[in-house]
């Protein structure tokens, strides 16, 4: 009874739904903040993320005619589910070591799919076609992605010969070889296609689509849909962290926690700058990019992976 | 005071339906936006699309055809929605009250909550309206 009430509340309070949704809300104020300052402004205040989310769920909930009732209102809960449980699976082997299984690095990353599938989901049941354009570039950009994205996680796999958090954070991290580095980099380019964020936000391209793949959504599934994206911004660099540069090692104590929380902030920085220097590209570029020059570097680093454990 | 009124009138998300305007409004609209003034300070941003909307923003004079549009915007907006009509033209029909194509004032289509007349109204008055509406929103 403990035992099930433990997995309750680690779902729903610290690794999981709680912790994940606030501190995601504190980065995305983190990522308005950065924009507004490089574009010298002052910026929204701190508490703003959580205002909006407030706000989200006192508004009118309004089902388009025409649109699927259950689909459209389910999808968003669909993608909250996945990013929770995605990230209550990463974090619990980085404050108890021992709570891990074999298997969980590949749950994690279907899981991490799991939102993305929930936006393409919602715009197609919305019966909008602008949100079916949006949901039909998500679409092509989850393809685009996932394949040089499992190319970079198979580097430390290789390397440890294990597909557990785990035994991946206890082995000496990836990103301290070349073939590390090169994942690294791949998977930081695929990141931010993940995250659709600028270059890569054509699903919702406020200035063509008006918001795209959410057109129809309002109120509290708007609202859910925001916090998902939070949490991904959150969920996405720790896990890069987690199977390529070390973790954020909770249990080892104060200095490699620190570390860990540095990596997550710098990749944060790194990834609001390239969204706020690029210009959005158009889709058949994105999956050009994808399938040409960043598979063919998930493909070096795999074989350099090889080649280093000869 | 409730949170939750404190958490709409903290967010607000604007949406601008510009009915065949010179685009001097929309310009000064815009002005609140940039870094001098920066309405993101306030938690206000603009959206695509009206589902995502707390405030419908309106500029120009609704002539027979974009009237029927305005309504339409009106009925698909999630409650509650504050509409703001900037600029004389918006407001009363300004220089083209009158004419063969604009019937009436807006306010006679849709409920609006704040008029801002001028033409163009400068960013400041803007703000000040803001000010006032919000005020108005937490006396509600």
């Amino acid at each position: 009874m403990v035992r099930y009430l433990v997995h309750i509340g680690e779902v729903l309070i610290f690794p999981g739904l709680l912790f994940t949704a606030v501190i995601g809300l504190v980065t995305s104020w983190i990522d308005r903040k950065v924009t507004a300052r490089v574009q010298m402004r002052v910026g929204p205040p701190f508490l703003q993320p959580f205002y909006d989310i407030v706000k989200y769920m006192i508004k009118e909930t309004c089902v388009p005619a025409g649109a699927s009732k259950f689909v459209f209102l389910a999808a968003p809960l669909f993608g909250l589910a996945a990013v929770t449980v995605a990230s209550t699976i990463l974090w619990r082997p980085m404050v108890w070591p021992e709570k891990s299984f074999i298997g969980d690095l590949i749950v994690v990353l279907y899981l991490l799919t799991i939102p993305a599938v929930s936006v393409v989901i919602g715009s197609f049941a919305s019966a909008n076609p602008i949100a079916s354009i949006g949901g039909s570039r998500e679409m092509k950009l989850i393809l685009s992605y996932e394949l040089p994205f499992i190319l970079a996680c198979l580097v430390p796999v290789i390397k440890t010969g294990s597909i557990e958090f785990g035994r991946i954070l206890a082995e000496p991290m990836a990103a301290a070889s070349p073939a590390g580095i090169i994942a690294l980099i791949v998977a930081i380019v695929c990141m931010q296609a993940k995250l659709t964020l600028v270059p890569f936000d054509m699903p919702e391209a406020e200035t063509e689509l008006t918001g795209g793949a959410y057109v129809e959504y309002s109120g509290p599934p708007l609202g859910i849909f925001k916090l998902t994206r939070a949490m991904m911004l959150f969920t996405m660099p720790v896990f890069l962290i987690t199977v390529l540069w070390g973790g954020i090692p909770l249990h080892e104590g104060a200095v490699p926690a620190v570390l860990g929380a540095v990596k997550y902030v710098g990749l944060i920085v790194i990834t609001v700058l390239i969204r706020n220097t690029a210009p959005r590209v158009r889709i058949d570029q994105a999956m050009k990019f994808f399938w040409g020059p960043v598979t063919l570097f998930g493909v070096i680093a795999v074989i350099v992976a090889f080649i280093e454990g000869l | 005071m409730s949170f939750t009124v404190n958490a709409l009138t903290r967010s607000l998300n604007v949406f601008h339906l510009s009915g065949s305007a010179c685009n001097n409004c929309d310009i000064e609209i815009l002005d609140v936006l940039t870094p001098r003034y920066d309405a993101e300070r306030f938690g206000i941003v603009l959206v695509g699309s009206i589902r995502h909307a707390d405030v419908l923003l309106l500029s120009g004079a609704f002539n027979r055809k974009s009237a029927v549009r305005l309504k339409r915007v009106y009925e698909e907006a999630p409650k509650p929605i504050v509409v703001v009509a900037v600029g004389s033209c918006a407001c009363t029909g300004n220089i083209f009250a009158g004419s063969y194509n604009i019937f009436e004032p807006v306010c006679n289509y849709i409920p609006i909550d704040a008029f801002l007349p001028g033409c163009p109204p400068k960013p400041e008055a803007m703000i000040s309206a803001i000010v006032k509406l919000i005020g108005k929103l937490k006396g509600k």
